[in-house]
């Protein structure tokens, strides 16, 4: 986490673009987006000069958690099936054979007992990486990772310090029943100790990966069901992303959608309609969801005066509600109307397809907000 | 080490049968025990089931093995010694299943729930401190006694005194372990600086024996700026890194699984330590506790469980607790070697955790032991026993059955102690404890800037700002804010 004691921060006027949030870690140039509209304007802006190299999602993130398990010998991996199976995704595949059957740990189905027992390696000196095999059993770990991951280096007074990161996948996937369906960054938010992001392309869930587990505080990568094939070229050469940096994905002036993970894509899908329709949406993508890029948010406030938070999580309680509430009590005064949130419903999700499609926001929905909104 | 040999059969058994495959163990305990396991359901494991599930997991680790790699074990009818007529009729008739052969029997028969004798307990002196005859246990010398009975009398105090001044209103909270200082002590003695120790909370002599001093139990209690945990945790949460004692943490049991991760990162760096989870009864009804055994046994960790068997969990006697013969007779459920102890006597405890630490380290393998004593004192300050249980039970344990009693007299005896060192101690003691609590009570507490530090390695902006937000309402009302805290 960045110290930002010493810079001279004023609550909310954050002027200051030069203003140094990043780790002092190196990142590769990352392209920037491609000018609006149509996608038919044959030369890329793209930095050729890098090689790169095309890959699905669940490669980058194993191509991250080897490229730092080759760095440093204490970074191990611990969860269910990920040794010789090579993970229910595949994320940690070969890894068993590679790095030993230690570092790469099987564990018994008891998600509290892994969890814990990540986080007394850790107070040991490893860093441990736990795979939930899916978001919502590490309910079970909930009293692990609130009490004691949360808790511990405060109330040791500083001596014992928990490195871990927690992963797996979460949100709606195709039919995979309520229980299966959680968004669990609803309920961990209020954790105080840890540090939640969430990757939606290949190159920032390598990214991520590698600054989650460099970084000495707890932290849950919080990963998605329906992206782990998503392909990509990501660059070759070694890059490791800020984790408290949120994506511009769409500069535009009219409106600031902001979104993660999944909805991400049914962002640009609206906002593909929206640019037809002649409207200019700014498409943040916010990464880090706790803490809030209130820096790049806020920089986007100010200069579309218009928001629209899409997310998966539930009305009540879920990201975009404390979105919300940060960006009224930051940024008030840059609104020209009040702040809108689309989510999925109060409900738990449904195994039916269609019923279970409506609970997730829609393009469509996006493009009326947008279109409401900027009436 | 020297490994000594003791008359009495548990121990022997154990010493003898530890080349002998945990499944070929439980047969014996099954068989002392006396259970009424007929012969069918004996296993056996051969070498050609390496394919099954068990097998391969019994190869997987051989690598990871601290110190020397254990020799293979060959499982073969010749090692039975009692029972070969019965095992080789059972050869005969065995079947296969993931998790290896089982000989099957046609007769319907059902494990009794509860066995015929209850296991018994590992005890060395009498309840007037005379060596039981025929007992044997780990020598310990005079220098050894006269600390280990100094320790547990400064352990006393120090709880008496404390609580004395919680009930003041000088400190919040308080918690005693008056009853079960030999635990504390002994078990401290036994164990090595550097076995790792995960305490559940009753279990401060282990720091004390550690070298923690007087003084900094006092700051943690009062939350004084010379905490180590900078006053954030209520009193009695102790925590020193350098002491390899992990800092306490209220909810009952989480520190079990733990301990198999702090195992595993000590198999990660082959040292020759291991790790020591404590638990009370109560804490064996937690899932964390089947979590953390199954672990920790299917780990192959390096993890000594001592459950402290105090008979009470605040109000919960141990037969609301739980309906089995303990908490030794888990042990075996999950695989792990088990032993029950006399809690109030030093001289077993001492030895019995010895052993199991040997054991642990060289074969890798989580131990279980059971230590049964009592809790003499109230769960807490926040708490009345003598509500839920007869006085004259309290009084009983806190003068016949003491375990500084019975150790004082075998100390005294071998002319090792005497009334007037006695005397001369608890004056000390005392007079160091109330100097402790004065230079406590004047100490300032930890200064406002401790409130948001260590909740992540650096402020974020969030906190930052909530600081600040803080100080400004402190500048405001600067009459209500505390004196003796630092802004």
């Amino acid at each position: 986490m960045v110290d930002v004691s010493s810079n001279k921060l004023k609550m909310c006027k954050i002027t200051n673009t030069s203003l140094s949030f990043r780790l002092n870690i190196k990142s590769a140039p990352h392209p920037p987006p491609p000018p609006p509209p149509p996608p038919t304007a044959a030369a890329s802006t793209t930095n050729i000069a890098s090689k790169r190299h095309e890959l699905l999602l669940f490669e980058a993130l194993r191509e991250g958690l080897e490229e730092e398990m080759d760095r440093d010998p204490r970074v191990c991996v611990m969860g269910e099936d990920v040794g010789h199976y090579g993970g229910s995704y595949k994320v940690t595949k070969g890894f068993a054979t590679k790095f030993g059957d230690l570092r790469v740990l099987d564990t018994p189905i008891a998600e509290n007992s892994f969890t814990g027992m990540a986080i007394g390696a850790a107070m040991t000196g490893l860093r441990p990486i736990v795979e939930g095999m899916n978001m919502g059993f590490l309910l079970l770990a909930f009293n692990q990772i609130s009490n004691n991951c949360g808790m511990l280096h405060y109330t040791s007074g500083g001596q014992f310090k928990i490195p871990i990161v927690i992963r797996g996948p979460g949100g709606v996937g195709r039919q995979l029943g309520a229980e299966h369906s959680q968004r669990l960054e609803s309920y961990f938010q209020s954790i105080p100790g840890i540090q939640m992001v969430a990757c939606s392309t290949p190159y920032n869930a390598k990214g991520l990966m590698k600054a989650a587990i460099r970084s000495d505080n707890p932290v849950i990568l919080f990963e998605h069901v329906l992206l782990y094939n998503l392909k990509e070229r990501i660059p070759d050469e070694e890059y490791v992303l800020n984790l408290e940096e949120a994506e511009m994905v769409r500069p535009g002036e009219h409106v600031t959608i902001l979104t993660y993970s999944r909805m991400r894509y049914h962002v640009m899908q609206a906002a593909k309609t929206l640019v037809n329709k002649g409207y200019d949406p700014e498409v943040i993508d916010i990464r880090s969801l706790k803490p809030f890029d209130l820096h790049t948010i806020g920089n986007s406030v100010k200069k579309t005066h218009r928001v629209v938070i899409v997310e998966e999580c539930m009305r009540t309680g879920g990201i975009g509600a404390s979105l919300t509430a940060s960006i009224n009590e930051n940024f008030h005064d840059y609104l020209d109307a009040p702040i809108v949130c689309l989510s999925s419903q109060d409900v738990p999700t449904p195994y039916a397809g269609t019923l279970e499609e409506w609970t997730v926001v829609q393009p469509a929905q996006i493009v009326a907000a947008v279109e409401q909104l900027c009436r | 080490m020297a490994l000594w040999f003791s008359r009495s059969r548990n121990i022997i058994a154990h010493l003898v049968k530890t080349k002998i495959s945990p499944i070929n163990q439980s047969l014996f305990h099954a068989k002392y025990i006396s259970y009424k396991l007929p012969y069918e359901l004996v296993w056996e494991l051969r070498k050609e089931y390496s394919s099954t599930a068990t097998g391969m997991v019994f190869r997987r680790f051989e690598s990871a093995r601290a110190g020397e790699v254990e020799e293979a074990v060959t499982y073969s009818t010749s090692d039975y010694d009692d029972d070969d007529d019965e095992i080789n009729d059972a050869e005969n008739k065995t079947i296969d299943f993931p998790g290896g052969s089982v000989a099957f029997t046609q007769q319907m028969k059902f494990i009794s729930e509860s066995p015929d004798k209850r296991v018994p307990c590992y005890r060395v002196l009498d309840d007037d401190g005379y060596p039981i005859a025929g007992s044997t246990y780990e020598q310990v010398d005079k220098e050894m006694a006269v600390k280990m009975y100094k320790s547990m009398v400064t352990l006393q105090i120090m709880d008496n005194i404390f609580y004395e001044a919680q009930r003041q209103g000088r400190i919040s909270f308080y918690l005693t372990s008056m009853g079960e200082e030999a635990i504390n002590i002994a078990t401290a003695a036994a164990l090595s600086f550097d076995d790792i120790i995960l305490p559940q909370y009753r279990e401060p002599g282990i720091l004390l024996w550690r070298g923690f001093t007087l003084q900094e139990f006092a700051n943690q209690c009062f939350g004084t700026k010379d905490d180590y945990g900078k006053g954030r945790q209520m009193p009695i949460h102790y925590g020193s890194k350098q002491h390899n004692f992990f800092t306490i943490s209220s909810p009952i049991a989480t520190q079990l699984p733990q301990a198999a991760g702090v195992a595993y990162s000590l198999k990660m760096d082959n040292k020759e330590a291991c790790v020591v989870a404590f638990t009370g009864d109560g804490g064996t009804s937690e899932g964390d506790f089947h979590a953390g055994m199954n672990f920790a046994a299917v780990m192959e960790a390096p993890v000594l469980f001592i459950c402290r068997n105090n008979g009470w969990a605040i109000s919960t006697p141990i037969s609301e607790q739980f309906r089995s013969d303990g908490v030794v007779v888990k042990g075996q459920a999950y695989g792990i070697r088990s032993i029950r102890v006399d809690g109030n006597d030093t001289l077993a405890v001492y030895s019995a955790i010895r052993a199991a630490r040997e054991m642990v380290v060289r074969e890798q393998k989580p131990i279980l032991v059971e230590a049964l004593t009592y809790r003499v004192g109230h769960h807490s300050t926040s708490d009345d026993s003598t509500k839920y249980r007869p006085l004259d039970e309290i009084e009983h344990w806190k003068t016949a059955r003491s375990p500084l009693a019975r150790f004082r007299k075998w100390v005294q005896r071998n002319g090792w102690w005497n009334d007037e060192g006695e005397t001369e101690l608890r004056g000390t003691i005392r007079k160091q404890l109330l100097n402790a609590i004065q230079v406590a009570e004047k100490s300032e507490k930890p200064s406002l800037v401790d409130l948001f530090t260590d909740v992540y390695d650096n402020l974020p902006l969030n906190l930052h700002e909530q600081e600040k937000s803080l100080r400004e309402t402190i500048k405001r009302h600067q009459k209500d804010f505390p004196s003796d805290v630092p802004v």
